[in-house]
């Protein structure tokens, strides 16, 4: 189903040879394939494979794109280390992460197991709350959720209503960044269509079974939902905090490019892109890039290590 | 509740307990179903709304005069104004026609290469056998996964050496080089679902490989094209770091780019002007949810799209 389930299917039939389909008609494949092939392959090279390399290089040198790059050895990597930034915004990021990530799967399968209980008008609730996940990542929605959080903004004319005096929620150091974990949660729907779909796939004779037994909503919830659909929270997991790991045009736009209030939102990538593109330090942002894939694999690594606690595969 | 083991005798006191209970049990059940169901109905309602408010207040104060924007909460205008659109639209360097259709080349090409370059990829990888497939196949799917952060710097050095900085072809080429491998794995799935015997069929007629992808797998795949071709446009057409790093100069900006020079110069006297002007770069994305809507929900259940 996702790339995660094909490269683990891949790792375990390695061995067995790939003669499922039928190859007696099959002689001129490797010409046709290379024809086929060739615009991947010369993309892989050239825009995909070539940079990775050469991002490695230039993590070892000092390069302001003027002047050629000149070898440093680790120097960028211990700068790195003393760098208070850095460690700002990997504090910044972390923290997005791990509230975001579980916040908005959390609330798209609870609204998935919702709307799976035969609800007539499924179709159009669905597309109501799907409709900001295919807006959230654009700069019109981060314009608007500054004007929404702002010290004048439409939640404080909300809260006022109440008699509450709200502060400038974008402006505050404190609740800058919970205003963008709140646009990524905001945009819950996607999830919850995958979600939704894989609640249709698991048959209704477990819950009727279960029913008979005497099984509670939540007892069934959490004996034949949760472990029937983990491999696609596992899957949505994985991806989310890939991504998540990478946001940029939220904070970008919200702190007016400046990762503010007080560093409250410097993103990694948001820090990346001063120090490579404003500040013109392209090694030092290799080198940021590159201990950015690191961090990825170490979390994603993580997420499959204890996935074998909480994941379920029928086969 | 436990459920304690039961023995053959038990079980069949049990079912014709049951089924004495079922008619009153079944009255019960309709009733209370009918009350959660309204309930459901109305938590979900409350939940719709509080998802669109935004939106849909954004879109009413694109219509309010700048001053009444943040007096109260209400989404629609007491007051119509249209001129937001048009000092909007003439508040930049250009007029915003312009940046909205640079926009629209750049999702116009990246739409081309993903189409034709990614369905390439995934026939081979899908149906052809050749040497190292399994490897490759790999690699493509590693890729997927591969932040654009790494590659950056190294690809806009290139791209400078080039002259293309200040282009569209920093953005278009690499579509055009298949580098979405995303939707390779898509159309890989896809065609390994198609019927194998169609393309034997094709063979035995005469059919090459050119024309069994154009004639026979193509037209089956209208459903993973049109996937293809809705989340490309969407993603293109909201991307913000590439564009961010690759145009600079005013001529070429893209329409998000544009709409962040309104934080930029807004006083804060502006807001009407930047609400209308974002109304209309989610304007086209709007009209492909309306539209697309089959495709979308088809293509992230069963692909789990982020």
């Amino acid at each position: 189903m996702s790339a995660i389930t094909e490269l683990r299917s891949m790792k375990r039939k390695r061995g067995t040879p790939a003669t499922k389909t039928s190859t007696n008609l099959r002689r001129s494949d490797g010409k046709a394939a290379a024809v086929f092939l060739a615009p991947w392959f010369l993309g892989l090279v050239t825009v995909t494979l070539f940079p990775l390399v050469a991002s490695l290089y230039l993590s070892f040198t000092k390069y302001d794109l003027l002047s050629s790059p000149q070898w440093v050895g680790f120097q960028n990597f211990v700068d790195l280390f003393h760098d208070e930034r850095i460690w700002q915004s990997l504090k910044v990021t972390m923290l997005y992460v791990v509230t975001s990530v579980p916040l908005q799967l959390g609330v798209a399968l609870l609204v998935a197991v919702l709307l799976n209980q035969g609800m007539k008008g499924l179709a159009f609730y669905r597309s109501v709350i799907y409709l900001p996940s295919l807006m959230g990542g654009s700069v019109a929605i981060a314009i608007l959720w500054r004007e929404i959080f702002g010290e004048e903004g439409l939640l404080n004319k909300f809260l006022a209503l109440f008699g509450i005096h709200g502060t400038g929620w974008v402006s505050n150091p404190d609740t800058a960044l919970w205003t963008i974990v709140l646009l990524h949660v905001w945009t819950f729907g996607s999830p919850m269509i995958i979600f939704l779909a894989g609640l249709r796939q698991i048959p209704d004779m477990y819950y009727e079974a279960s029913q008979l037994d005497g099984a509670s909503r939540w007892r069934q919830f959490r004996s034949i939902t949760l472990p029937l659909l983990s491999p696609i929270i596992f899957f949505n997991l994985v991806m989310q905090v890939i991504t998540a790991f990478q946001a940029f045009t939220q904070a970008y736009v919200v702190s007016g490019g400046t990762g503010g209030p007080s560093d409250s939102t410097l993103f990694y990538t948001l820090y990346l892109y001063q120090e490579g593109f404003s500040n013109l330090h392209m090694g030092y942002a290799s080198a940021m890039a590159w201990v950015l894939v690191l961090i990825i694999l170490a979390l994603t690594g993580l997420n499959f290590w204890l996935s074998k606690f909480w994941v379920f595969y029928g086969d | 509740m436990a459920t304690p083991t039961l023995t053959p005798t038990d079980l069949g006191t049990r079912i014709s307990t049951l089924a004495e209970a079922a008619p009153e049990k079944h009255r019960r059940g309709l009733w209370r179903s009918r009350t959660t169901s309204v309930l459901r109905h109305t938590v979900v309602i409350i939940a719709c709304l509080l998802m669109i408010y935004p939106l849909l207040w954004m879109l009413g104060s694109s219509f309010k005069p700048t001053e009444e924007i943040f007096r109260d909460l209400s989404i629609v205008p007491r007051h119509w104004d249209f001129s937001n659109y048009s000092t909007g639209w003439n508040s930049l360097t250009y007029q915003f026609g312009k940046y909205m259709l640079n926009s629209a080349a750049i999702v116009m090409g990246c739409l081309l290469g993903n189409l034709v370059s990614c369905s390439m990829a995934a026939y081979a990888f899908a149906r052809l056998q050749f040497r190292g497939r399994r490897i490759w196949f790999a690699v493509m799917l590693v890729t997927i996964m591969l932040p654009i952060h790494v590659i950056i710097v190294p690809r806009y050095v290139m791209f400078q050496h080039l002259g293309w900085v200040n282009t569209f072809l920093p953005l278009i080429v690499p579509s055009l080089l298949a580098t979405d491998a995303f939707f390779i794995f898509l159309m890989v799935q896809f065609f390994r679902g198609i019927p194998m015997e169609l393309e034997e069929a094709a063979r035995l007629d005469g059919c090459g490989h050119a024309r069994i992808f154009l004639q026979v797998m193509l037209p089956l795949s209208v459903p993973a094209l049109a996937t293809t071709a809705i989340f490309t446009f969407i993603w293109t057409w909201n991307d913000f770091f590439s564009q961010l790093v690759f145009l600079t100069s005013d001529d070429v900006k893209s329409a998000p780019l544009a709409l962040r020079m309104f934080l930029d110069s807004s006083s804060g006297s502006s807001w009407g002007p930047m609400f209308a002007m974002s109304v209309v770069t989610i304007i086209p994305i709007f009209l492909i949810f309306l539209f697309g809507q089959k495709y979308l929900v088809r293509g992230i259940a069963t692909t789990g799209i982020k």
